[in-house]
């Protein structure tokens, strides 16, 4: 190898480095925006903005889901350690339901009910046919929606 | 028949199954076809030029061996 | 053949054996009719067990046919860029002209295969999630990989001189390569709508097996599919240069 082709070679990878450098910084910098989504927790915790909107994602928690009538809903959305009341007036996707994560829009008001202005379903990583899901589930080897494949983890 | 209209209706997602595989086949066969399309193009230019250009730059190449 | 010999000039002078044009045609032309046959087989395999043999998901019904499509354009979408950028570097460091014409002849099959990743999310979006589109890490960063692409078509034509304007294609590739591993592990490191992946190196996948063959089949397809038209495109990059050359020897000749 000639020392022209060596030193191209040395300044391409010494640009790519201080590119990946700059970018980890924008990215950490930016760390708070770049998050889609703030857990129960990290409310409670009042790590979210004051009187602003933001979004809320955790699980529906099991038996929190009430409709109010007036086509309003009410359910919690937890994180396994923190449940935060949530109230939605509009359409649920498909996939809304308890135990299934679900990212909320909207505002806290004083009362610390999160007044949700959008409801997005989201959906972990499994697939299966549901002859498998319900084996696993009669088997007791179900591991769930969960907190452990990532749906509601507060620490980044 | 009512297991092919149930198979089509894939169970009430039809509108967002069904385009999703068009859209892909259109896009992969489009980008097949425009290669291919240009690569025939380039391959009947080639060889008119060939016949053009051709015979003189043999011929030269000849002249230059033999010298 | 006198094509061949036409052209050779500027291949020969470079010390790599596949830098030379005419070879890499030879080459090309021997392995086409396999890997296009390749492609045909493992595809429509693929597609067919995907669309008639495989179960609904418990949770997400018939919608998860599109996982069939989606996933593999999104892994084309990244590999396909990190074609660029590793046929870029190579183009630059040892000015490779065959590299050079494989980074360029790459570029538009995946700007193809991201359009489709963001189509078919989209859709498959809509009906799982209640949306079409949300600016989470995930989805952004694949959006911004679309319009790499587009730049690195662009540029490449946007400059006078010709080997200028892909020399700056080819930086433009290196630089956006620090998108490729943002997509992958933006799921992992942020709270995304979009959920983590099923496939990955690390742990067992998360995909039932009755929906995991044909989804690798299917991606095994794609991916010959690349190299299938890949090649066809490279080919095609070649002759168009041995035309501008003949043309030149012509006008010069006259």
């Amino acid at each position: 190898m000639t020392s022209r082709k060596k030193r191209r070679i040395t300044l391409l990878g010494l640009g790519l480095m201080a590119l990946a450098g700059a970018t980890a910084l924008v990215l950490t910098a930016f760390n708070d925006h770049i998050t889609f989504f703030y857990g129960p927790s990290e409310v409670y915790a009042n790590q979210v903005p004051e009187d602003r909107y933001f979004r809320m994602g955790g699980l529906v928690a099991e038996g929190s889901f009430k409709e109010v009538g007036d086509a309003t809903v009410t359910f919690e959305v937890t994180d396994g350690a923190n449940a935060v009341p949530v109230r939605y007036r509009g359409l649920l996707p498909d996939l809304f339901r308890e135990g299934q994560g679900v990212v909320t829009q909207g505002r806290m008001n004083g009362e610390g009910v999160f007044i949700a202005e959008e409801v997005l379903a989201r959906h972990d990583e499994n697939y299966m046919p549901s002859e498998v899901s319900e084996a696993l589930k009669r088997g007791g080897q179900w591991k769930g929606e969960g907190i452990e494949n990532g749906a509601v983890d507060s620490s980044y | 028949m009512d297991a092919v209209r149930e198979y089509l209706a894939m169970g009430g997602y039809a509108a967002f199954v069904w385009p999703s595989y068009a859209i892909t086949a259109l896009v992969m066969l489009g980008i097949l076809v425009l290669t291919l399309r240009s690569l025939r193009q380039r391959q009947h230019a080639l060889k008119s030029l060939e016949q053009a250009v051709g015979p003189r730059r043999r011929r030269s190449r000849r002249n230059e061996e033999a010298a | 053949m006198s094509s061949e010999a036409a052209t050779q000039p500027s291949g020969s002078r470079s010390l790599h054996r596949f830098a030379n044009p005419g070879r890499f045609l030879r080459l090309a032309d021997a392995v086409l009719p396999w890997v296009a046959a390749a492609t045909i087989l493992t595809l429509g395999a693929g597609i067919i067990w995907a669309l008639f043999f495989t179960p609904p998901d418990y949770q997400q019904g018939q919608t998860v046919k599109i996982m069939y499509v989606h996933v593999p354009s999104a892994w084309m979408a990244m590999f396909a860029y990190t074609t660029v950028a590793a046929a870029s570097a190579a183009a630059l460091i040892w000015r490779h002209p065959v590299a050079d014409i494989a980074a360029h002849a790459a570029s538009p099959i995946g700007a193809g295969f991201t359009f489709l990743a963001l189509a078919t999310g989209s859709l498959w979006g809509k009906p799982m999630w209640g949306t079409w589109w949300v600016w989470d890490a995930r989805l952004t960063s694949v959006l911004v990989l679309f319009f790499l692409y587009i730049g690195h078509m662009a540029i490449a034509n946007a400059f006078e001189d010709a080997g200028r304007g892909r020399r700056a294609a080819a930086i433009l590739a290196l630089v956006g390569v620090i998108n490729v591993p943002i997509i992958k592990f933006s799921v992992d490191w942020w709270h995304t709508l979009h959920q983590p992946a099923s496939v990955s190196q690390i742990g067992a996948p998360a995909i039932h097996s009755s929906m995991l063959w044909p989804l690798l089949i299917t991606a095994l397809g794609f991916k010959l599919f690349f190299v299938t038209v890949l090649l066809l495109r490279m080919k095609s990059d070649i002759l168009a240069v041995r035309i501008k050359t003949l043309r030149m020897m012509s006008l010069g000749e006259r």
